[in-house]
């Protein structure tokens, strides 16, 4: 969408192909996206790619590619990824991951933070704080367009338009949601065992939310953080989900105070 | 022909259309009355009691948090009318093979129905209509290959007699699979599965199965049933006998003319009270993505129910088929000869607040003066004239302003 000097890349890692966008230069930055699909299209990396080294894969199965035979489900997805911070041989990796992304880096961080200086997680699923009847996350695929729109959005009026997108656009948003079906059905954008295993994070974590996210909200978000030592939460006011979107600079002045 | 008569057992007390968001999946339960509820179960149960008494066989279904359908077990109803009736075949079509957990209790509670009946079962397999998925918390991607994997399992379950055999696939695992009973008939009961155009049809085909094909209309049989046909003339060598392909309608026969039309609209109740919320029509993976972006975005009606239907145009699709005696045979004649023939037909004969005796009498009526005719009609089935009819017989348009196209295997 941007016009910008970002390259495509591909690697093959367990027989599958996975594009990544390389940019910028400095330490190694590796961006994890969520179900909305790569956010190297948005400005925000721009801004990151002054300082950092930006490596963004996409997730196979978003963005039009395809979901390998092989895939069930998240963990095919983290060791995936696994593999990519090991065919790339990167060190001092600054991890972030968006929602779902957010999910898969943490539980990339409890694997295995060798490669890793520093987590953050922006909105991130993969916990489930509340009892058996309580809906942490809100179900997306059970909810309108609409409505997705305003758990999504501080301000919805500013989400896009999905009727006014070309057909092509429209076929890669309805695959890129059934990917995150994919990796987040059931258990629903959790893994029940992740919070005993968060103690193994041994690297400097920040937790950057929207203050009116409502698909995961910051008290979600502050749960989050007290399962992991030693982290911080940060909130952007007027911003949901995707804060990178609705404050981009707010959100390059967190991360880069962190990490920068 | 056979004709196979079913009735989705829908709960049709509900309250006004747009004071609720869809009639399936998230419609509160509050608005079932148990009483009523009975009533209607009962009444059910003595339709096909009466079916089996006009000479029809019996065909069930099932779905899940729906008014359009309150049968969410129909190894239940299976097992009812398997001892209420004598001489009737029950079919079950079908099991949602693809949204269950144990696939193994399925071929249990099949061999039972099996049993019970002294070997009346035709045992139905569906991948199910996409707003099954929420209610079976089941990801619809790979469904396919789910249904087939839960059919290995099943037909193994059935058809291995030496002690416990193993199963670990890749979504259904099981070490020690034995049941009690096994089925009565031999090796097991007739299998039958849904399908649509595309590949769904060729794995029905190579089995020998029927493949049941609902509400495609002129617009879509040529398609699905020469897939079919071509997948099992490539995989046997030969041509595929007529009691291979089945097709669903509506139907209401009357001698009186109005109340024909008033009956078939009633029974298009199926059709016209469907309003489902978008995001159950479309569960991540049901449909490929460029399907589900026009299910999303362009307004296509997700499981080949029309947006608004009308009863003329119904009928004039091949849907419904709906007057006198004479003129139902006749739409019926038409519409088989224009797919190529087929050996069933599964006969939606009540829906919505169809009536008792408006249902009995036109099963009657059907049974009397259609029936006789439609089993001619297949006797002198000869393949060769099939096809000069057929070549008689160009291609009829679909009809786009409808959006009636999107492929569904319930």
């Amino acid at each position: 969408m941007n016009d910008r000097s970002e390259t495509m890349h591909r690697v093959t890692l367990q027989g599958v192909e996975v594009p990544y966008a390389r940019m910028g230069s400095g330490q190694p930055m590796v961006l994890l996206h969520g179900g909305g699909g790569p956010v190297t299209r948005f400005p925000f990396v721009d801004e990151l790619a002054r300082r950092f080294e930006i490596i963004a894969p996409i997730h196979p199965g978003f963005a039009g590619t395809p979901i390998p035979e092989h895939f069930d489900d998240m963990q095919d997805l983290v060791y995936l990824h696994l593999d990519l911070l090991d065919a790339l041989d990167l060190h001092d990796v600054v991890l972030v991951g968006f929602s779902m992304g957010g999910w898969a880096a943490a539980e990339i961080a409890v694997m295995n933070c060798r490669r890793l200086s520093k987590l953050i997680l922006v909105d991130a699923v993969g916990i489930k704080p509340g009892g058996r009847e309580s809906r942490d996350i809100a179900d997306v695929f059970a909810v309108t367009l609409d409505e997705f729109k305003r758990l999504i959005w501080h301000d919805p009026a500013k989400a896009p338009d999905f009727a006014a997108m070309d057909e092509a656009q429209q076929a890669i948003f309805a695959g890129d949601r059934v990917a995150l079906g994919l990796y987040t059905w059931q258990p629903y954008m959790h893994n029940p065992k992740l919070p005993r295993r968060l103690h193994r994070v041994t690297v400097p974590t920040l937790l950057i939310w929207g203050e009116s996210d409502r698909l995961v909200t910051p008290e979600y978000g502050a749960a989050f953080r007290d399962m992991i030592p030693g982290a911080t939460l940060v909130t952007i006011p007027e911003a949901g989900h995707a804060p990178y979107m609705e404050q981009p600079a707010r959100f390059v002045e967190h991360v880069l105070s962190f990490a920068g | 022909m056979k004709a196979w008569f079913f009735s989705e057992d829908a709960y049709p007390h509900l309250p006004a259309e747009d004071s609720y968001e869809s009639i399936r999946v998230n419609l509160p339960n509050r608005h079932y009355d148990p009483e009523v509820g009975a009533e209607l179960y009962h009444r059910y149960l003595d339709m096909w009691l009466m079916a089996e008494e006009q000479g029809l066989e019996i065909m069930l279904n099932e779905h899940h948090q729906t008014a359009t359908c309150v049968v969410p077990a129909v190894p239940i109803m299976a097992g009812i009318l398997a001892r209420q009736t004598t001489t009737a075949r029950i079919l079950v079509l079908g099991n949602p093979i693809s949204n269950i957990a144990r696939p193994v209790r399925t071929a249990e509670e099949m061999a039972m129905v099996d049993v019970i009946s002294r070997g009346r079962l035709e045992c139905g397999f569906v991948r199910g209509v996409p707003y099954e998925s929420a209610p079976a918390n089941v990801l619809p991607y790979r469904g396919t290959e789910r249904l087939w994997e839960a059919h290995d399992l099943i037909v193994k379950a059935w058809t291995d007699h030496d002690g416990p055999f193993n199963f670990e696939g890749r979504w259904f695992h099981a070490r020690q699979v034995n049941i009690w009973p096994r089925p009565y008939q031999q090796p097991h009961p007739p299998v039958w599965v849904t399908i649509g155009s595309g590949p769904s049809a060729r794995p029905v085909a190579e089995h020998k199965y029927v493949g049941a094909v609902f509400l495609a209309g002129y617009p879509d049989i040529r398609r699905i049933f020469d897939g079919y046909r071509a997948a099992y003339e490539q995989a046997h060598g030969c041509e595929t006998p007529l009691d291979r392909l089945a097709y669903a309608c509506l139907l209401y026969v009357s001698e009186d003319a109005q109340d024909a039309t008033e009956g078939a609209n009633e029974v298009l109740w199926y059709m016209t009270s469907n309003k489902v919320a978008p995001q159950w029509q479309n569960p991540p993976g049901y449909h490929p993505p460029q399907v589900a972006a026009k299910v999303m975005f362009g307004g296509l009606s997700a499981a080949g129910v029309p947006l608004q239907p009308t009863l003329e145009q119904q009928i004039a699709r091949g849907n419904v088929f709906a007057g006198n005696p004479d003129q139902v045979f006749e739409q019926i004649r038409a519409f088989w000869e224009y797919s190529g023939g087929f050996g069933h037909l599964l006969v939606m004969g009540q829906a919505g607040f169809l009536s008792e005796a408006r249902t009995n009498n036109s099963l009657r009526l059907f049974a009397k003066e259609v029936y006789p005719r439609l089993k001619e009609l297949t006797a002198g089935y000869d393949s060769g004239r099939m096809r000069e009819l057929r070549a008689a017989l160009p291609d009829r348009e679909s009809n786009p302003v409808d959006s009636f196209r999107v492929d569904f295997v319930r």
